[in-house]
């Protein structure tokens, strides 16, 4: 019977490169029905229920005015420190949700992957999507506030042409998120001492990413700075909102090369781990 | 001839024993270096069976060794072996969940994997919710879960929670659910590890019969289990693995006795082995047992309602202050048939230094079939510290007749282990 052909074949080793992105689609009701526990599980029991989603960024934001504008008089390049630091925070939160949530992907489902087996790489773009829905309602505030200075100040002048990119960077952002949060997630299964380091990067980064003070302020080491993709999306998304703030094409066509390129060697080493992690986990 | 669908060759598996540390680090390292240089992995070569009794003379341990069997569409193959045979890391394997360390294995057909009911299920989503979500999880699409819905609840039995966080309900109402999705399963092949456990013999045979019927015939399923009356009731063919290797492959019955036959303890000449006790202290130790007759004959066999003597000899090294001595008897499978114990007439006895011999006379009012035994000794004194305890030593079968008559046992009336004698009246009123 040389003529048999299997549907599964399992050695112990396989191709590197071989992601089999077409199972992953077929799980792809798994991926939506993921998304909706995601975000229905998080606010079961509360009575506010997703109105949360708006109140932290606002809180934050209000937080952020007080002790950076107000007490440490950062300069915020004439945008109202509220706008400011509420576009930084949107996006940095967006950012940052994607990374820290796919970096525990192996080891808070160690569970559910000990006993059933499915493309792992769903869950890792289940919480890109539903990190996406908790981005656009909260986009929704962001542009409630903006239309309020655009009609009460002057001293905002958005680029409607520009915001077409939009989408474009805030997937940047989800795939350089994502990235490091698989490669992190690979790392973790047998060392966890990657999850220590990841909480305090992540705490770090954010300084570094232009969400409390321009990038225009920090002189000698703006390069510095915008090398960091998430610089560079922020930069630019507050560019397309107020006319401040650098929209740069080299800056931004840096990060999509970088982060193309974090995304392939995560995904290589996140699809090697996929298949033997329950033995280290 | 049937089509073969899983075809396994010489699947292998080992673990590293231990921590994760440091020095998993090195290992990995010298691995890398190796690989590097062409080499295989050295770790390949050394590793130990698993024996969890023994310690071995290396930190690696194939859990899985050299596995090659296939089976049939349509074959319910059961997989029996003691604790610590392979049996759940073959369904890992072949659930992949994880990669076989050497070896390979080819299926035909869509496979679901169902070693725990209920993965996935989220405490605060609602029985709704948890269905599409746990289904989906299992490999059914939206649409296969939304054809099944009503089927499903109906068979759960939980309608009226359906809406309700899960985290609410009863945790058998939560199986039930749980299970009822699994059921519910439209694979061609279907691996349950022990999972059914957690209902009786006749409610597994209800949810493994439905996943037969769901989508007709010529499903395959894979069962572990280490309840032998399922393994006997459901799976035509079985699977017999031994510390990670295989034994054998065949008919269930025979498969299961001579599992069965190995599980127990050889007493030759009424000696109890030195290693034999479960649970065992310095205090006492059972020393001899043996079954014998009315003429102190040893015997292997017994006439169904025949009068026979157990006999033991006992070693006490520190006195007791109130020791219980039991006897039970048991079916092969592990279902306790009958248990006494010295106190029930004359109390709790204290018990000086030094060798006893115990004597009980017995009617063997089993039904026929095979029985093992149990031996142990308590301090009640200690809040009834087990002292010596010693399981499934000897074996007796009971013949279905009784002693120099033609009187034959209906079998077909044999439902437990035991028959109480009971005085039936019977009126036309």
């Amino acid at each position: 019977m040389k003529t048999e052909n299997w549907d599964i074949v399992v050695k112990p080793k396989t191709s590197l490169l071989k992601l089999n992105l077409k199972e992953v689609w077929h799980y792809k009701d798994l991926i939506m029905l993921l998304v909706k526990r995601d975000i229905t599980a998080q606010y079961k029991q509360t009575i506010l229920g997703p109105l949360w989603i708006f109140l932290q960024p606002l809180f934050t934001t209000m937080a952020f005015t007080i002790t950076f504008s107000y007490i440490a008089k950062i300069d915020t390049n004439a945008i109202p420190p509220v706008l400011f630091y509420l576009i930084g925070l949107t996006f940095w939160n967006y950012f940052s949700e994607c990374l820290t949530k796919t970096a525990s992907t192996f080891t808070s489902n160690a569970s559910i992957f000990g006993k059933v087996y499915f493309p792992r790489l769903v869950i890792p773009l289940s919480i890109i999507i539903s990190n996406i829905l908790k981005l656009s309602i909260q986009f929704i505030v962001l542009l409630i506030i903006w239309a309020y200075y655009l009609i009460q100040t002057n001293t905002i002048h958005p680029n409607y042409y520009l915001a077409l990119t939009l989408p474009i960077l805030i997937l940047l952002l989800a795939f350089f998120g994502l990235s490091i949060g698989l490669i992190v997630s690979s790392l973790t299964t047998k060392y966890r001492d990657f999850t220590f380091l990841l909480t305090f990067v992540v705490q770090l980064l954010m300084y570094g990413s232009c969400v409390i003070f321009p990038a225009s302020i920090t002189g000698k080491y703006q390069t510095l700075v915008m090398l960091n993709p998430v610089s560079a999306v922020i930069e630019a998304v507050r560019f397309i909102f107020t006319g401040q703030g650098i929209y740069s094409i080299p800056f931004l066509l840096y990060a999509t090369i970088t982060t193309s390129i974090l995304l392939m060697i995560a995904l290589i080493i996140f699809n090697k781990t996929e298949k033997s992690f329950m033995d280290t986990v | 001839m049937p089509q073969t669908v899983i075809e396994i060759n010489n699947l292998s598996k080992q673990y590293r024993l231990g921590e994760i540390s440091a020095k998993t680090f090195t290992d990995d390292f010298k691995r890398w270096a190796y690989k590097l240089r062409g080499k295989e992995d050295p770790f390949l070569k050394v590793g130990d069976d698993n024996d969890r009794t023994k310690i071995g003379t290396s930190q690696y341990v194939w859990a899985l060794k050299d596995i090659s069997f296939s089976v049939q569409q349509g074959d319910v193959l059961g997989i029996i072996g003691k604790n610590g045979a392979g049996k759940s890391t073959l369904l890992k394997i072949l659930s992949r969940t994880t990669l076989p360390t050497i070896g390979e294995y080819k299926i035909k057909g869509r496979v679901a994997s169902l070693l725990e009911v209920g993965t996935g299920f989220h405490p605060d989503l609602s029985g709704r919710e948890n269905i599409f979500l746990n289904g989906a999880i299992l490999g059914m699409t939206k649409s296969e879960i939304k054809k099944n819905f009503d089927e499903i609840v109906t068979f759960s039995g939980v309608e009226k929670y359906i809406d309700t966080p899960v985290k609410r309900y009863s945790s058998g109402m939560y199986v039930r659910l749980a299970f009822a999705v699994a059921a519910h399963l439209e694979s061609e092949i279907l691996i349950v590890d022990e999972v059914l456990a957690v209902g009786d013999a006749e409610f597994q045979k209800k949810c493994l019969g439905k996943m037969k019927d769901v989508s007709g015939q010529g499903r395959t399923i894979l069962f572990v289990s280490h309840n032998m009356t399922a393994i006997r009731a459901l799976c035509n063919k079985t699977v017999y693995l031994q510390n990670g290797k295989f034994v054998e492959i065949g008919e269930t019955t025979q498969l299961i006795d001579r599992y069965l036959a190995s599980d127990r303890i050889d007493n030759k000449d009424g000696m109890i082995p030195a290693n034999a006790s479960t649970y065992s202290t310095d205090v006492a130790k059972f020393l001899t047992f043996k079954i014998l007759n009315k003429k102190n004959q040893e015997i292997d066999t017994l006439y169904y309602q025949q009068k026979f003597i157990v006999e033991f000899t006992l070693k006490i090294n520190q006195p007791i202050a109130k020791a219980i001595v039991d006897f039970s008897i048991g079916t092969l499978d592990t279902r306790y048939t009958y248990t006494s114990t010295y106190d029930q007439a004359k109390g709790f006895m204290p018990l000086e230094i030094g060798t006893y011999h115990l004597r009980l006379e017995l009617d063997a009012k089993m039904v026929p079939g095979s029985y093992t035994f149990y031996l142990g000794i308590h301090d009640f004194a200690n809040t009834g510290l087990t002292l010596d305890f010693i399981e499934k030593i000897g074996i007796v079968n009971v013949l279905q007749f009784k002693e120099l008559t033609n009187e034959k046992f209906p079998l077909e009336m044999a439902f437990g282990n035991v028959r109480i004698d009971g005085d039936w009246t019977i009126q036309k009123i």
